[in-house]
């Protein structure tokens, strides 16, 4: 996906939303909140679909990354620094969160020598 | 002929009399105070009762409890008698002794409505005489059975005689109260000691499911008997009877409608069908020979079973007004009696014969109350409660003696046996009186009935008359064959079954065999040999002692002076005293007058043909005949040729046409048996698919269904729970899509 295909995405949606936003700014915030939407959607159906725990906490991490991105498009919209600022929080608590939930992968990893999350399905109802 | 005719001229009421009596209203009562210590005849077995249930909680071991009720009762018969001798029986008295039920309240325009019921009695002459016998009987009986049941000391003892004064004093209040709410009390009362007394050999479960069987037959009878109080206050005000009198001789002002009315005789009649043992409600005295055999003698022939005459015969205005109502009482009465003797004669267990000649004799005293002789039916009753209480004690005695034995065709001879001469000859006067034998006390109150449904005229009571004296001549029989079977014939007995297991003929093993329970106790001074539980080779019949001889005794001469008031009524050419008794109280306000010309318009009765112009003499003549060719018909198949008896039932079954005869009376007609398929079956039938309507429909669907229903919903969703962390991460993933999508429909609506 190069940005052309991108810009020619953003003016079409430009042209037909018909709103009096300036039209440079307008297209650089659609962009953003795309790349978030795909970056989410990507996120989650990997998250679903693969049972390695540090794929799944990779998919995590991108489904993350795709709601800061989000909050820093709607920080432009809004002109409020307040967007980024969180960003900046997330980052830090996510950098962290990353330390701790590795570990936890890896204490797993220990336990039952295998990375399939498959392995860890106790927390059920037994009909 | 001539000297026979006219002495028994005596035993019926001179018409003119009657008549008279009868055209006179019922006295207003007099208020009398001063005769409060009356309450002593209600008091003392009360007491009684009370002091023997002490006796059973402490766990006396000893003859005290039957010495108290014994005491008790004697007081009481003292009490009843020193108020018959001093209290004037011109007009009842009511004896107010304190307030018991009483309301009041406003109804429609402000008119008060009341309630009354105060605990007083209301003593006239009819109370009187039933009073003297009940409590007369009840104290030899309560003496005979100190001695009888003394194989029980310290077990139940106590508790039998607690349950004897419970009657005594149930019965009293029957009989005395001044009211029908207070006749419903002793109603209740005596059924409740009656249900206690035959169910008590309660560990055997035959008593006890005649015990059930006598209470709940009665419950039937008491929902009549409670209706008819109902409608009687409803129609007249009260329940008091003296206020009850003059409302109906005012003519029943303030009756509410014709048909309740008329319903009340037919609902007290279901009463007095329920206590008194008559169609379609009699078969529960016979099983109720499972109790001790005083008690039988006692409650179950001389007193209690009597309540419904006196029912009848104390509300006899009530039944004189509706027109059909006392013939259903003759004729069910004389049905009864029919019915009752033909199976007494088929039967083997002496004491079943007795319960069954109850029945029938009961059957007598309803038709005397239906054709229109009070006197009739009371003095039946009272001569009755004699030789029946006689005839019980002796099968009684019989039984105590040879270890539970009931059997006719197991005893032979007994009059021959040590020890047995009293139980015999009193016995065998017993059964004369039953039989009707002539110038005993029961051929003359059993004539005086039988008369009177020939003197009515009447044409159905007049065929009535002939079934009687037909039952006269099977009563004579089936007595006598108890007693040439029993006493007569040469000397032959073995013991019950109190001796050797259980006795295996169909006819015997039913009844109440246990009744005594003579095992092995000490005290019959029978110098060396124990009777009983010492093997069938040591055993010896052994003979009644003081207390069991001397109540026979005296009762039969009270069996024997029961005729006394006939033979002096006839010699001072008057009413005789018991029917002057009667002619004094209710019983006798109502009687159509003209129903009594019957001795004087002599020419045409139904028993002309004897030549006889008085009915009543003619009655008499042809009713002793009945009852000495059933005594002979008796002496030729039980004492003479008794191998004919068995031949005779042989012949009969072997024919396809007359075999169902001695089936038919051996099985008691099925009446049970009926009963069951047409009441207790499709009872049965109802009850258990009630029961599964309820286990299945209310329980399984309703009660249930409700609870299994959240269990159901909560399977429903229970496979999304299977522990995949992907399968928890999609739900998820799928709610917050759909609940995305929702608030996206949403925005799109409203924009």
């Amino acid at each position: 996906m190069n940005t052309a295909t991108i810009a020619s995405m953003e003016h079409s949606m430009f042209t037909l939303s018909g709103t009096t936003l300036a039209a440079t700014g307008a297209q650089t915030v659609n962009a953003a909140l795309l790349v978030s939407a795909l970056l989410f959607a990507i996120g989650l159906v990997g998250f679903l679909s693969r049972r390695n725990m540090i794929i799944m906490f990779l998919c995590t991490e991108l489904m993350f990354q795709a709601s800061a991105l989000a909050l820093i498009a709607f920080g432009k919209v809004h002109h409020d620094l307040s967007g980024q600022v969180f960003v900046i929080f997330i980052l830090t608590v996510a950098a962290a969160e990353a330390a701790l939930a590795l570990g936890l992968v890896v204490l797993l990893y220990r336990r039952r020598e295998t990375l399939d999350s498959e392995a860890w399905s106790e927390l059920r109802e037994t009909a | 002929m001539l000297e026979l005719a006219s002495i028994s001229n005596l035993a019926n009421l001179t018409p003119a009399v009657i008549g008279e009596a009868a055209s006179a209203a019922i006295p207003a009562a007099v208020p009398s105070p001063e005769f409060a210590w009356a309450g002593l005849i209600l008091l003392l077995p009360a007491i009684s009762a009370v002091l023997c249930g002490v006796c059973a909680a402490m766990g006396v071991k000893n003859k005290l409890p039957g010495a108290i009720t014994a005491v008790a009762l004697l007081a009481a018969f003292a009490t009843t008698l020193s108020l018959f001798l001093k209290m004037p029986q011109d007009a009842p008295r009511v004896i107010h002794l304190f307030d018991w039920v009483a309301f009041a309240w406003t109804g429609q325009g402000a008119t008060w409505t009341s309630f009354l019921a105060p605990f007083s009695l209301y003593v006239d002459s009819l109370t009187l005489l039933w009073m003297l016998f009940v409590t007369g009987l009840g104290s030899l009986i309560a003496i005979y059975a100190t001695e009888y049941m003394e194989a029980d000391v310290g077990k139940g003892y106590a508790r039998f005689f607690g349950s004897v004064s419970v009657f005594l004093f149930a019965m009293g209040s029957l009989v005395m109260g001044g009211n029908l709410i207070l006749l419903y009390l002793g109603w209740e009362g005596v059924g409740l000691a009656s249900y206690l007394l035959i169910g008590y050999f309660y560990s055997k479960p035959s008593a006890v499911a005649a015990a059930k069987k006598a209470f709940i037959m009665n419950r039937i009878g008491d929902l009549g008997l409670a209706l008819g109080v109902f409608l009687i206050w409803m129609n007249y005000g009260t329940v008091e009877y003296d206020a009850l009198f003059k409302a109906l001789a005012a003519g029943g002002e303030g009756a509410t409608s014709e048909w309740s009315k008329a319903a009340i005789p037919y609902c007290l009649m279901l009463g007095a069908f329920g206590k008194s043992a008559q169609i379609p409600l009699f078969v529960w005295l016979p099983d109720a020979m499972e109790g001790p055999t005083p008690v039988s003698a006692l409650i179950h022939a001389a007193t209690m079973v009597t309540a419904g005459i006196y029912l009848i015969a104390r509300t006899f205005p009530l039944f004189a007004l509706e027109p059909h109502a006392l013939t259903v009482v003759a004729i069910v009465g004389c049905a009864t009696a029919l019915v009752a003797a033909t199976i007494g004669m088929a039967q083997y267990d002496i004491k079943r014969v007795m319960a069954y000649s109850t029945v029938s004799q009961l059957g007598y005293m309803f038709l005397g109350l239906g054709v229109g002789t009070t006197f009739g039916a009371v003095y039946h009753v009272f001569t009755h409660a004699f030789f029946k209480a006689l005839l019980f004690l002796c099968c009684g005695a019989i039984m105590h003696g040879m270890a539970g034995q009931l059997d006719l065709r197991k005893m032979s001879g007994l009059r021959n046996v040590k020890g047995f001469g009293v139980i015999s000859w009193t016995f065998l006067i017993g059964c004369l009186c039953l039989a009707g034998f002539p110038f005993t006390a029961g051929f003359f109150s059993k004539d005086s009935i039988i008369a009177q449904a020939f003197a009515s005229g009447n044409p159905t009571f007049t065929l009535l008359g002939w079934i009687a004296l037909f039952t006269a001549f099977l009563t004579a029989y089936y007595t006598f064959r108890v007693w040439f079977r029993v006493c007569g014939g040469p000397t032959k007995y073995e013991p019950g079954d109190e001796m050797h297991g259980h006795g295996d003929d169909h006819g015997a093993h039913d009844h109440g065999a246990h009744d005594h329970g003579g095992h092995g106790h000490g005290g019959h001074g029978h110098g060396g040999h124990g009777h009983g539980g010492h093997g069938a080779h040591e055993w010896h019949p052994h003979g009644p002692r003081l207390a069991i001889n001397g109540v026979l005794l005296l009762i039969c001469a009270g069996a024997i002076l029961a005729a006394v008031p006939s033979y002096l009524g006839e010699m001072q050419h008057q009413p005789n005293w018991v029917e002057t008794m009667v002619s004094h109280s209710s019983a006798a306000g109502g009687i159509p007058s003209h129903d009594h010309a019957g001795g004087d318009h002599a020419a045409h009765h139904a028993l002309s043909f004897t030549g006889i112009a008085d009915v009543h003499a003619a009655t008499s003549v042809v009713a002793s005949a009945a009852g000495i060719l059933g005594i002979l018909v008796a002496v030729f198949f039980h004492l003479i040729n008794r191998g004919a008896a068995d031949r005779l039932r042989a012949a009969l079954l072997s024919n396809g046409l007359t075999r169902w005869l001695p089936l038919a009376l051996e099985n008691k007609w099925k009446v049970d048996e009926i009963y069951h398929v047409v009441f207790r079956l499709p009872a049965w039938v109802l009850g258990h698919v009630l029961h599964a309507v309820d286990k299945q429909i209310i329980d399984g669907v309703v009660v249930n269904g409700t609870a299994r229903l959240p269990a159901e919903l909560g399977r429903l969703f229970q496979p999304l729970y299977n522990g995949a962390l992907q399968g928890y991460a999609a739900t998820m993933a799928g709610g917050i899509a759909l609940i995305a999508a929702w608030v996206f429909w949403i925005w799109m609506q409203g924009g």
